[in-house]
């Protein structure tokens, strides 16, 4: 009897989490309707979003939260490799573990400090550099990529470290120096898990809302340069949820925010369900 | 140059690299954690546990507020996350194994793990802010108990597994029911698994700002109302931050400060629990 009770405990608050994953794409998707149907394919082509003529264009920050996290990528794909391959095969153990342990703290600082941080020092440098406001792509990027560094070291190293210590040995006996061990036994061998790390990274910075939102000014427009402000789709939810005073305004945001989970679903389930789940089973 | 100092050479080059790129990360993430101490630690005094929120250049202005009501938020959802999510661990682990049902649960809350938290906080403004009509500290805590519970229940599961089969199988022998087995065997065997894993969960979501704009908003000011809006830490950094006043911005990096500590705290006494558990 207690038996089946607790049996049925269980039962229910697993199932719980796939009924709330398909509450939220049900919510999110009812609640843009509005949208969808006023605007059509112009909801996610057109870069105009005047709240005031009620018309809502998400372009820009579709276009916004692609740039940055490229830029993003880019900054921090060849450090976040330097780096796991510093801590898997150059650091000796006591190096290794004081680098090991403060990459996995700084992990754990909440990005609201990372975009305060930004803000008050980053922002300044970038303006005193190129000129302009400071604020924009180009900030965003920057922050974002120191943001989503360590996590990106730590799991990179962890699909390096994977590799089998015979194989490695093998190449050294054949006189490889370690460079050639790294790039043609260690790199090859875990090419999926680091592959499948990086873009989970990357999808975290596609939804990584406060680090960037201190820094990339919420301006609705296709950005001339990379110095420009613009704005993305986290940033919008984040600044204007609050503020819509309309079901049409409500309407488009609930639209972003569901643009914005199918992205960073897509992007997840590729690196866990391809890469990842490759990198496991070789 | 020969071919072999070549090699030797385009070792060292890559090497070099490689280090170089530790130190700026390094550099950078300690320029970071810098000036979160420096600053924190020259605006830390006692007012700011004692007095709430004023207007700025007051300066009876403090924290409590904040600090009051992110441990309500995160107590909250951890009240509401952490069963849940252990009891939906046990049921991959225990009952669900590898069905192909216990596996789309385990896929689904992965992705869930890294889904974009602000979605999760407009997905509650439009279940619980919107039909109530207002903001209210349980939709904080709400949002911030579905981030936790696939968390915790990765972690439960990964733990549960560990346990090895045959503890299983001796009590299951002396007649105990399966929830007894679950509850005085496994449960007892994965203790020190289970608890890093609430740790590190309240961890993660103590740090969250994105799902608390607009489900738990913010409030100048103290409050144990759990049907109104309730302050945060978080989202009071992200307030005092953004605005122009010297003395809240002085204030938003004490909270930062305090928050940090915080965290980093739950991740080191994790990390302990989990080295001494494994010590025994």
């Amino acid at each position: 009897m207690i038996d089946k009770i607790f049996f049925n405990f269980t039962r229910f608050s697993a199932l719980l989490i796939l009924v709330i994953v398909a509450w939220i794409f049900v919510v999110l998707f009812n609640h843009s309707l509005e949208a969808m149907n006023t605007f059509g394919l112009d909801f996610i082509t057109k870069d105009e979003w005047a709240p005031n003529l009620n018309k809502f264009g998400a372009y820009a920050a579709i276009l916004g939260s692609v740039i940055s996290t490229t830029l993003a990528m880019l900054l921090a794909v060849p450090v976040a490799i330097g780096v796991a391959i510093f801590l898997s095969e150059i650091a000796h153990d006591k190096v290794k573990s004081f680098f090991g342990i403060s990459v996995e703290l700084l992990a754990a600082i909440p990005s609201v400090i990372y975009g305060m941080w930004g803000l008050f020092y980053f922002v300044p440098i970038i303006r005193d550099i190129f000129g302009g406001m400071g604020i924009g792509l180009l900030a965003a990027g920057i922050v974002l990529a120191i943001m989503i560094l360590p996590f990106m070291a730590a799991v990179t190293r962890d699909a390096m470290n994977t590799t089998p210590d015979i194989l490695k040995e093998s190449a050294y006996a054949l006189g490889g120096t370690q460079w050639d061990v790294i790039k043609d036994v260690i790199i090859p061998y875990a090419k999926a898990g680091i592959i499948g790390s990086l873009i989970l990274a990357l999808g975290r910075a596609i939804g990584e809302t406060m680090a960037v939102t201190f820094v990339m000014g919420n301006v609705h427009h296709v950005p001339g340069s990379i110095l420009d402000p613009t704005t993305s789709i986290p940033v919008t939810l984040a600044n204007e949820f609050t503020e819509a005073d309309s079901s049409l305004y409500f309407s488009s945001l609930f639209g972003l925010a569901l643009t914005l989970l199918i992205m960073s679903f897509i992007v997840i389930t590729i690196a866990k369900f391809y890469f990842l789940r490759k990198a496991r089973r070789a | 140059m020969t071919a072999i100092q070549k090699r030797i050479f385009i070792n060292k080059i890559a090497l070099g690299f490689s280090t170089l790129s530790a130190i700026i990360a390094l550099a950078f993430l300690f320029w970071i954690l810098g000036v979160l101490v420096m600053k924190g630690m020259s605006a830390l005094n006692w007012n700011i546990f004692i007095y709430e929120g004023a207007p700025p250049g007051y300066d009876e202005s403090g924290l409590k507020h904040a600090l009051v009501g992110q441990l309500i938020l995160v107590g909250l959802a951890t009240g509401i996350g952490v069963p849940l999510g252990i009891l939906a661990g046990t049921y991959l682990s225990e009952y669900g194994k590898n069905s192909k049902l216990a596996h789309t649960i385990r896929d689904i809350s992965d992705i869930m793990m890294s889904a974009p938290s602000i979605v999760i906080g407009a997905f509650v403004y439009a279940v619980i802010v919107m039909p109530m009509g207002h903001f209210s500290a349980w939709a904080g805590a709400i949002a911030l108990a579905i981030i936790m519970i696939p968390i915790i229940l990765r972690t439960t599961d990964d733990m549960l597994q560990l346990v090895p089969g045959t503890l299983r199988e001796a009590a299951f022998a002396l007649g105990a029911p399966k929830y007894k087995v679950i509850k005085d065997v496994v449960y007892r065997g994965a203790k020190a698994g289970i608890l890093t894993g609430v740790l590190l969960g309240i961890a993660r979501v103590g740090g969250e700002t994105a799902p608390l704009l607009f489900t738990s908003f913010n409030d100048n000011f103290f409050t144990t109302d759990l049907n109104s809006a309730m302050p945060s830490l978080t989202v009071t950094i992200f307030n005092y931050a953004i605005s122009p006043y010297a003395d809240w911005q002085q204030l938003g990096w004490a909270a930062a400060f305090i928050l940090s500590m915080f965290i980093l705290g739950l991740n080191i006494l994790g990390r302990i629990i989990l080295f001494v558990g494994k010590g025994k």
